[in-house]
């Protein structure tokens, strides 16, 4: 489990199946498919009729190829999506008519969870209802403090902003509103003081 | 609970407001202003008998929170009081002066909701009154469900209605009226909150509908201000003050503490919000648990109790207070 002092980092506790709600919205990349799975497993039989299944394919090298365990359950819906921008158009849109009773699920990385929480806050469903599970790449949102522009898919640190370019040490402070970890300036103090860059987020 | 946190008051007005109801109002004696708070909020009220007898019993704070001029509370005339509800309905009159402590909310609104479903039992209406205030004001969704036993036991139905219109539906037991719960729970955005005060019977009701219709644990809040349970007569022993109390049989432990003069930490007095957990040193019998906030496997472990509502089968409780 990912672990940190700073209070904001979010906690993923484990996707469990709501048993009580009547319809299930599950939203996975190719690592998170297998929490899917997992779940899936854990069950009642018509756990799978009640269930639509979002997945984002962009780390799929065919982003077509449904990931075969998950097809195995029968789901009521499985759609894949070119990338998460459109997974999280197909969930609002989704949620946009949704009713009491619907339960969310996000499993893999942390932008796709992070997005997921963000989205179902958007339509009022509190963050904490929402069941998530971190799979796979450590890989992080993070906005810049700065120029508030966000860097996507950020695997080292610090990270140069993709929108001032300043260098920019990424912090554990996690914004849910935004969906992403907070970047501030390394050599802020000692210009061009930037210690050696580390892949600690792959 | 402690002596400073309470404040002196003078009822200015008690009207008579259905069968068994009277709505008593309120202001500091010293003229000042009381302090704002928030829609669902209560206060605890303190009423000394001549005898010296003590009752502290939770009220629902009825009025608008925008007006700190004075504060509106409800009783009820309990069928199995205690006293407390008694006192209030015999004892208080225009110029009664009581203690009351500042308003405590662990029935709050939930602000980010889309919408709010407010279920009412009975005299389970009060804390609705001041957040429907509330959220009219803020123009929010809301409905109110209140199910009444008669017309005569209905207090504010028609007030209610004057005011909120379409948004309050009423049913009365003694009509064979039924409120539609199913039905409301299964026609709700995704979004909507449920809110539930009344009966045990009516909240353990809402509550298991909600979570079997799939509602999420975060969008179903309750209160209830029940009487605690009684029981069999037994001792407490204090460890650290070095003192026995008789608990009687109709008596909470708190309740016990607070008539010798002892005055542990305490909130809601309902066993919900936690603060009079105290740890138990020593025992004879087996606990009996009747609080919502210490987990099943707390309950089990018999080493921590909620002194508001929980109590012993022993014949004596050892507490580190």
């Amino acid at each position: 489990m990912l672990v940190s002092d700073i209070k904001s980092r979010p906690i993923y506790p484990g996707l469990e199946p709501d048993l009580y709600a009547l319809s299930n919205l599950i939203v996975c990349d190719r690592a998170g498919a297998e929490a899917v799975s997992d779940m899936m497993r854990r069950a009642d039989a018509r756990f799978a009729e009640r269930s639509a299944i979002l997945i984002c394919a962009e780390d799929f090298d065919q982003w077509k190829a449904i990931d075969e365990a998950i097809q195995g359950f029968k789901p009521a819906v499985a759609t894949t999506f070119p990338s998460l921008n459109d997974t999280i158009l197909e969930l609002d849109a989704l949620l946009g008519g949704a009713k009491m009773g619907v339960c969310v699920y996000a499993a893999g990385s942390e932008p796709l969870i992070g997005s997921v929480v963000q989205t179902a806050m958007r339509h009022h469903i509190d963050h904490r209802s929402v069941r998530t599970e971190h799979r796979g790449s450590l890989k992080r949102r993070v906005q810049c403090v700065h120029c508030k522009a966000l860097t996507e898919n950020v695997t080292t640190n610090p990270v140069k902003c993709s929108g001032c370019g300043l260098m920019l040490l990424v912090r554990d402070h996690y914004s849910r509103r935004f969906a992403a970890f907070q970047g501030v300036c390394i050599d802020a103090e000692v210009p061009g003081e930037i210690p050696e860059q580390k892949a600690e987020f792959l | 609970m402690t002596s400073s946190s309470t404040r002196r008051v003078r009822v200015v007005e008690v009207e008579p407001v259905a069968d068994r109801i009277k709505r008593f109002r309120f202001v500091d004696v010293s003229g000042e202003k009381l302090p704002t708070f928030s829609g669902g909020s209560h206060v605890v009220v303190t009423m000394r008998a001549p005898d010296g007898h003590l009752w502290r019993n939770p009220y629902s704070l009825m009025g608008s929170p925008a007006d700190a001029s004075s504060y509106q509370i409800s009783v009820c005339r309990a069928d199995d009081s205690r006293g407390g509800s008694d006192y209030m309905h015999d004892n208080v009159r225009v110029g009664s002066e009581l203690d009351v402590t500042n308003p405590i909310n662990l029935f709050s609104i939930a602000r980010k909701a889309r919408k709010h479903l407010l279920i009412a039992g009975g005299i389970g209406i009060t804390p609705f009154m001041s957040m429907m205030h509330e959220l009219a004001a803020a123009n929010a969704n809301f409905e109110l469900h209140y199910k009444v036993r008669s017309q005569t036991r209905g207090a504010f139905c028609n007030d209610l209605v004057r005011q909120y219109g379409s948004r309050v539906h009423t049913y009365r037991s003694d009509a064979g009226h039924a409120l539609p719960l199913g039905t409301l729970l299964r026609d709700q955005p995704v979004g909507t909150h449920l809110y539930v005060c009344g009966p045990q019977a009516m909240i353990d009701w809402a509550l298991e509908s909600g979570r079997a219709a799939g509602w999420p644990h975060e969008n179903l809040h309750s209160e209830h201000f029940s009487a605690p349970r009684p029981g069999s007569p037994f001792t407490v022993k204090l460890a650290r003050s070095e003192c026995e109390i008789q608990v009687g049989p109709q008596q909470s432990i708190l309740e016990a503490l607070e008539q010798n003069g002892i005055d542990p930490p305490s909130l809601c007095r309902g066993g919900a919000c936690g603060q009079c957990e105290t740890r138990v040193l020593a025992r004879t019998g087996a606990l009996q648990h009747n609080d919502h906030y210490l987990t099943e496997e707390e309950k089990l472990g018999g080493e921590k109790i909620m002194i508001c509502v929980s109590r012993t089968a022993g014949n004596c409780l050892t507490l580190d207070l």
